[in-house]
C-alpha cells in the first residue's frame, strides 16, 4: 500500500493553484457549472466528485448494454464487417 | 497512425495530446470488444458486461500509456487481474456531511493512483483522468448508436 504523501507539498504558488482550479472547471460540463455561482476550492472538488462518480455509472451502464446489444448480434452482420475492415487499416 | 506522447503543450492546447490516443483508443476498444463477442456465450451477459467494462478501462489506460500516474495505476491494477472497484458511495454516508469533510480525499479515492498524490498533483491528474474518461463514455455511445442502427 502507498504510503500517503499529502504531507509532501510542492512549492505551488496560489496563481498556480487558481489555474489548475480553474482548469478543472473548465472540464466540468455546462449544466454542473450553472449550479457553482462562485467557485470556492471545496465546492468545485465536490462537484468533480460528483462529475467522476456519474462518469463511472455510465462505462457501467453503457456496458451492460452493449453486452445486451451484442447478443442479438452476429460477428457476420455488415456493422461487424465494417468495423473490421476500419481496424485493418 | 502517429501517437502524440509529448506532454509539454498540456496547458496550451489541452486537446492535442489527447488526439492520438482516441484513435488508439477506439482501435484498441473495438478490438477487445471483437474478441469478448467470440469468446462470450450466450448465457454470461452479466460476464461479458464486467469485461466490456473491463475493456474499456483498458483501453483508456493503454491510450494514457505510462506517462500518468492514474493511468500507471490503472495498468496495474488491470495486470494483477484485481477486480475494478471505485467507490460509489462515502463510507460513512450515515453521517451527515460534517463542513470540514475533507474532498481531497473523496477525490483520491476516486482517480486511480490517488492515495499516493499530494493536493497539487491530485489536481493535475484529476484533470488528465476526467478528459480520458468522457473520450471513453463518448466512444462507447457511439459504438452503441453505430450497432443498434
Amino acid at each position: 500500500m502507498p504510503i500517503e504523501m499529502s504531507s509532501r507539498r510542492s512549492r505551488i504558488t496560489d496563481e498556480e493553484i487558481n489555474e489548475l482550479i480553474s482548469k478543472l472547471q473548465s472540464l466540468l460540463p455546462e449544466s454542473r457549472r450553472r449550479s457553482m455561482s462562485r467557485a470556492s476550492a471545496s465546492k468545485l472538488l465536490k462537484e468533480t466528485c460528483s462529475y467522476i462518480k456519474s462518469l463511472h455509472r455510465e462505462v457501467d451502464d453503457l456496458s451492460d448494454r452493449l453486452s445486451d446489444l451484442m447478443s442479438t448480434m452476429d460477428s457476420n452482420s455488415p456493422q461487424a464487417e465494417i468495423i473490421r475492415s476500419i481496424l485493418r487499416s | 497512425m502517429e501517437s502524440k506522447s509529448s506532454t509539454t503543450g498540456n496547458r496550451d492546447n489541452p486537446n492535442r495530446n489527447l488526439h492520438g490516443s482516441k484513435t488508439m483508443m477506439a482501435s484498441h476498444f473495438l478490438r477487445a470488444l471483437f474478441r469478448i463477442q467470440q469468446t462470450s456465450t450466450s448465457s454470461s451477459s452479466a460476464g461479458r458486461s464486467r469485461r466490456i467494462r473491463r475493456a474499456a478501462y483498458a483501453s483508456m489506460a493503454y491510450s494514457a500509456g505510462t506517462r500518468r500516474a492514474w493511468s500507471r495505476a490503472l495498468l496495474r491494477k488491470l495486470r494483477s487481474r484485481a477486480r475494478l472497484r471505485f467507490p460509489r458511495r462515502l463510507s460513512r454516508a450515515a453521517t451527515p456531511q460534517r463542513r470540514d469533510m475533507d474532498q481531497a480525499q473523496v477525490l483520491r479515492k476516486l482517480v486511480p493512483g490517488g492515495p499516493s498524490m499530494d493536493d497539487c498533483k491530485l489536481l493535475e491528474e484529476t484533470a488528465d483522468y476526467i478528459r480520458f474518461l468522457t473520450t471513453q463514455v463518448r466512444l462507447m455511445q457511439t459504438v452503441m448508436d453505430s450497432i443498434s442502427s
